[in-house]
């Protein structure tokens, strides 16, 4: 008996954690998104029922993020610099981890501390970095009126879709490089020798072996940092601060932070947290998929 | 690679014979490569580095160098780090969150691997996939879900600093999990399994086998929670209910979409020097401690290549 529960008994207090503040407040989110509004007060009053939930908000956040509503722009706006963002990120990042996982020779373990370092400095700080230097009198501007690339100081930081995407690239890519790198890192050698043996060119190498090998790492750097630039809300906030800029995140940030209703946050939340659940579940069944194959191999 | 030897001994060829060359072949090993690596890490490092020389500027301005100083440390009466009661009471409430983190968080997370790494019966399936969850939510949508919690379901929490710890735990035990489970699989069984067979019961082979060789992981894993938990600004200003509540991330953020001086630019070199010396620290410990394991040919660079923040999933 004492066996049988010890591993459980181990493992207790961290499930009941996770169950009373992870799931338990998903839940309440669901009760609220589900709820009614208090009519005097415009306060959310959450239905704590299932079979009593009322889908009248959701409904209506589904059909304003729809064609035609009013968050339409800022739901396609939120996908556009997403997949803008996550492709920069690969165009720049494979290289990158390219380069330090096969050529760098001596220099890798320094890069690869220099690539690791962004992720252990604050995010915020390195926003308040950019704002600086894309102040009006900052160094970005200093120089490209110098070089008479640009003839008067532009505002970078005035509502530029260009500066949010940047942005979200320069916050995000490191945690794209890791997980290519890790993938890059682990091909084994004799498997490219023996492309080369074979007589495919460099250029075909890499196509059809070290792309391929490295395709996991792709997918799974992208889902890394799709997911949290699609609840971001901070960098549009802070390098722009228009509305012609906002994203979903800034909906659910004005819906809770000063805005009228919090039902209709937490009906947005739901609708972002499902679609990013397709997302994740995509990601999670091709890492088991390659994980069965490799075992079955 | 043997094409790539031949190159030094011929004479050097043209600049055009060298382009045509590298457009026919751009993943030969081209100076294409190195230029992109190293104008993406000095793309990433020097903007940090420029806002941490803007925080020793003798004027407000963040812009304009005009001269060292440390007024915006300690110097100035009170704009500084050190008179400012807001961001003083910020970098307090910042390191309360981080200490209370690492208590309440590791010893959670190290039972928690060890149960799962070692029970297999009904609901370790699910338990494990719970687990995982936290790694992979967006912090918007786990900071919705927190703030709704305590203020329509736990009123009696509420928001402020007993919130704040609550949500840093709550995102910092799945990566103690990570951290330490990624040791026991490298370690096995058979180690627990020589204790009971020269009679340990099941709690001295942990007590004095399996805890003296989790410990690098467990030191990594609480500076790793320290770092975050510092780090962390979603949880922190979605559950905090102002004033002294505030911590430094939500401090630069509030200030940045205002009028920063250099102090903001101070406190958050400071954050940054903290949550690097934490990682340091952490990763000389697992190193010092796990000396003599590593076959040769295994290198520093994979250990941190599978550095815990990847998302080990």
């Amino acid at each position: 008996m004492y066996r049988r529960w010890l591993w459980p008994g181990f493992a207790l207090p961290g499930v009941i954690w996770l169950i009373v503040l992870f799931l338990v407040p998903f839940y309440t989110v669901l009760a609220v998104a589900l709820g009614t509004v208090d009519p005097i007060l415009f306060q959310a009053v959450p239905i704590w029922n299932p079979l009593e939930w009322n889908v009248g908000w959701l409904n209506e956040v589904v059909h304003r993020l729809g064609p035609g509503g009013n968050l339409t722009d800022v739901a396609l706006r939120t996908l556009e610099y997403v997949a803008i963002a996550v492709g920069l990120s690969l165009l720049i990042g494979y290289p990158v981890a390219y380069y330090i996982a096969r050529l760098a020779g001596r220099t890798k373990a320094l890069l690869l501390i220099l690539v690791i370092a962004p992720l252990w400095i604050n995010y915020l700080m390195r926003m308040l970095a950019w704002v600086n230097l894309l102040a009006p009198d900052g160094y970005v501007n200093r120089f490209l009126t110098y070089t008479h690339i640009l003839s008067e100081p532009r505002d970078w930081l005035g509502g530029q879709a260009s500066t949010v995407i940047l942005a979200l690239v320069y916050g995000y890519i490191p945690f794209f490089i890791l997980p290519l790198f890790a993938a890059l890192d682990r091909i084994d050698q004799s498997q490219l020798e023996a492309a080369r043996d074979l007589g495919a060119s460099r250029f075909r190498t890499f196509l059809h072996v070290t792309l391929p090998l490295s395709k996991l790492g792709i997918l799974g750097g992208a889902v890394l940092i799709a997911l949290p630039m699609f609840g971001d809300y901070y960098t549009p906030n802070i390098v722009s601060g228009a509305a012609q800029t906002s994203m979903i995140g800034n909906q659910i940030d004005y819906y809770f932070h000063g805005g009228p209703q919090p039902t209709i946050g937490a009906a947005i939340t739901i609708v972002l947290a499902a679609f990013l659940t397709v997302l994740m579940g995509y990601y999670l069944w091709t890492i088991h998929r390659s994980t069965q194959q490799e075992r079955t191999t | 690679m043997s094409s790539v030897a031949e190159a030094p001994v011929a004479p050097r060829p043209s600049a055009w014979r060298r382009f045509r060359g590298w457009l026919s072949n751009p993943w030969g090993r081209p100076r294409f490569l190195p230029l992109v690596t190293w104008g993406y890490v000095v793309w990433s490092i020097v903007p940090v580095l420029i806002a941490v020389q803007f925080s020793f500027n003798a004027t407000r301005s963040r812009t304009t160098w005009q001269g060292f100083s440390t007024r915006w440390y300690w110097g100035d009466p009170v704009d500084s780090v050190w008179h400012d009661p807001t961001l003083r009471d910020a970098l307090v409430q910042s390191l309360k969150l981080a200490v209370a983190d690492v208590v309440i968080a590791t010893p959670i997370g190290v039972l928690l691997a060890i149960g799962l790494a070692r029970w297999h019966g009904r609901g370790s399936g699910s338990s494990n996939f719970l687990m995982l969850f936290p790694l992979v939510t967006p912090e918007i949508v786990m900071g919705v879900a927190l703030l709704l919690v305590f203020t329509d379901l736990f009123t009696f929490v509420g928001t402020g600093t007993t919130a704040q710890i609550l949500g840093h735990v709550t995102f910092s035990i799945s990566f103690v999990v990570v951290i330490v489970r990624g040791r026991l699989f490298s370690i096995g069984r058979q180690y627990e399994e020589a204790a009971a067979d020269l009679g340990a019961s099941p709690t001295a082979a942990l007590t004095r086998v399996l805890l003296p060789l989790l410990m690098p992981a467990i030191v990594a894993s609480a500076a790793v929670v320290f770092a975050i938990s510092l780090d962390d600004f979603v949880i922190s200003q979605w559950l905090s209910k102002g004033g002294e509540t505030d911590t430094v991330p939500v401090i630069i953020y509030s200030a940045t979409r205002a009028a920063p001086l250099p102090s903001t630019n101070a406190i958050a070199t400071i954050m940054m020097l903290l949550s690097l010396a934490s990682v340091t620290i952490g990763f000389l410990v697992w190193r010092a401690f796990t000396r003599g394991e590593r076959q040769a040919g295994q290198s520093v660079v994979r250990d941190m290549g599978t550095a815990p923040r990847v998302g080990d999933i």
